[in-house]
């Protein structure tokens, strides 16, 4: 009887390792395991080098015991709360600008002949290059921030949901309008359903620019968010704190971006895609 | 979902897409009674196609009218509904929403969408494919999502460019059948262009046939014969070979004046 049992719990077993949602977990646990202890050993080699030991605290478990230091005294919160209202705000702004010129971009053909050019020549400057702009123009480091986020992420979305609607089939216009439907039903019955994974997919391109903005942006002048709680750390000398800070954003960036990518395939109609 | 037929008036309705073209068609005049299945056939060129779009009101005439029931088609609406050669359906909808769509356009309430949409699926017997995907459906099922998507609206009438063209025969033959049936079931007109004689036989009460250049009507043919119609009855058959001599003799026409008239 005992036997059976156990057998009968190996055979769940194996099939649960056969299920493809948890061989594709057991794979990205191990990609992440070979990071921390390559992490571990350059930790160790930090320490045991005399010229390099000041730095010892950049190591994977001082880092491990920082995050509920930093957690306990509100640090993160803060920092995610600051950089996160940055983020939205810029994000929101490109998504407003950006999808409407892209709908018209996509549309007329005159009006993407006419702004082609200049749209590319703007696109190609850093965005970072108009910060010293930003800070003469805007009354206050946030809004300068949100005009950076804004200014490199408004080209994905804008050219991404150009090329979904080029894509578009005019047939479906035709049907639409045959069956009664004017320019508000097609833009809202056709359109948008048509484009929405373009879109997204502009918008997963957009955060990852902006997330890449952010924090350089918040090196300078403002006294909150993420990019301030790595140069506070820096200046203070507390090297743990830094590296959770800067884990902190690689693990809030993936969250955000697997957000994206799950509503990507929600709203996605293409198959095998 | 009581469809009344109408009566469908073409007056003097002439067409060119530019003063620097020629004309496609010249003052064509052409009545259909209500309830009437009338087939335009011709070969490629002869303006049957624009004289179809214009009828829809996606093309406008150069001179002329259509008039359906006195009122003038200047503009496409739910009465006067066209299908087209492909299904050209919305990927991101399921078989419902698809023949939903058009009355999501207007101001009907869920109740109405609902009931409508579930006798139109119905009608083209997809009752079973209701909530799938349209990427999953066949060719001539998709073609029946369509049909079902036009017949929703409750048109007076309904206008084919074609439309099973690109189907094996073994699925268009059914639909033909089916489209003619419920068009009588429920009384709308009927108008479909077509170069298949067998379609024209098979679906229409009245062929007229068009050609020259600029096009018009130059033969007419009455299909009179008791339904349900097969291809292989000896009365389809004989009716198949008048109206092929009929179209044949119209391949050979020229119209004497229309050197004139072009110019």
């Amino acid at each position: 009887m005992n036997y059976a049992v156990t057998s009968a719990e190996e055979g769940g077993f194996c099939r649960l390792m056969k299920h493809r949602a948890v061989q594709s977990l057991g794979w990205a646990a191990g990609g992440i395991a070979i990071l921390a202890i390559l992490w571990l050993i350059g930790g160790y080699f930090i320490a045991n080098n005399p010229t390099t030991k000041t730095f010892v605290k950049f190591g994977l478990v001082p880092t491990l015991e920082a995050f509920p230091e930093l957690w306990g005294m509100g640090k993160i919160q803060n920092a995610l709360a600051a950089s996160g209202f940055r983020l939205g705000s810029g994000l929101l702004l490109a998504i407003v600008i950006g999808v409407p010129i892209g709908i018209l971009m996509g549309r007329i053909k005159w009006f993407r002949d006419f702004t082609n050019s200049p749209f590319q020549f703007v696109r190609m400057i850093s965005p970072l290059s108009w910060m010293p702009l930003a800070v003469l123009v805007f009354a206050t480091w946030n809004g300068s921030i949100i005009f950076l986020i804004a200014i490199a992420a408004v080209w994905p979305v804008m050219f991404a949901t150009a090329a979904g609607l080029a894509k578009v089939d005019p047939n479906w216009f035709k049907v639409a309008r045959n069956l009664g439907a004017k320019p508000l039903h097609i833009l809202t019955k056709v359109i948008m359903p048509a484009i929405t994974f373009d879109v997204l997919s502009g918008i997963r391109l957009a955060l990852g620019v902006a997330w890449i903005v952010l924090v350089p942006a918040e090196y300078l002048g403002v006294t909150s968010g993420l990019g301030y709680a790595i140069e506070d750390a820096r200046e203070t000398l507390s090297y743990n704190h830094l590296t959770a800070m800067v884990v902190t954003i690689g693990i809030v960036g993936y969250f955000l971006d697997s957000i994206l990518v799950a509503l990507i395939k929600r709203y996605s109609w293409h198959r095998g895609g | 979902m009581a469809i009344r037929g109408t009566e469908i008036k073409i007056q003097g309705l002439t067409h060119r897409y530019s003063s620097r073209t020629g004309v496609t068609f010249n003052r064509v005049d052409l009545v259909s009674p209500p309830g009437e299945a009338l087939a335009i056939i011709g070969r490629s060129g002869c303006g049957k196609s624009t004289l179809l779009h214009i009828l829809a009101g996606i093309l406008k005439p150069t001179e002329g009218k259509v008039l359906l029931n006195g009122t003038a088609i200047t503009a496409p609406s739910p009465r006067w509904v066209m299908m087209f050669q492909a299904p050209h359906l919305f990927p991101w909808m399921t078989v419902s929403q698809n023949v939903g769509v058009g009355l999501s356009f207007g101001r009907w309430s869920k109740e109405e969408t609902e009931e409508r949409v579930t006798e139109a699926i119905k009608l083209v017997e997809l009752q079973d494919f209701a909530a799938a995907n349209v990427q999953d459906l066949s060719g001539g099922q998709q073609q029946r999502v369509a049909l079902a998507r036009s017949l929703v609206m409750e048109p007076e009438l309904l206008l084919l460019d074609e439309p099973f063209s690109a189907l094996d025969a073994f699925t268009r033959s059914s639909l033909q059948k089916d489209v003619r049936s419920i068009a009588k079931r429920k009384g709308f007109n009927i108008v479909f262009v077509t170069h298949d004689i067998d379609e024209a036989v098979i679906m229409g009460d009245r062929a007229v046939i068009m050609a020259g250049s600029p096009g018009n009507i130059v033969h007419e043919l009455d299909i009179d014969l008791p339904d349900p119609r097969d291809r292989h009855d000896t009365e389809v058959q004989a009716l198949r070979t008048r109206l092929m001599a009929t179209f044949q003799e119209a391949a050979n026409y020229k119209k004497p004046e229309s050197a004139t008239l072009a110019a």
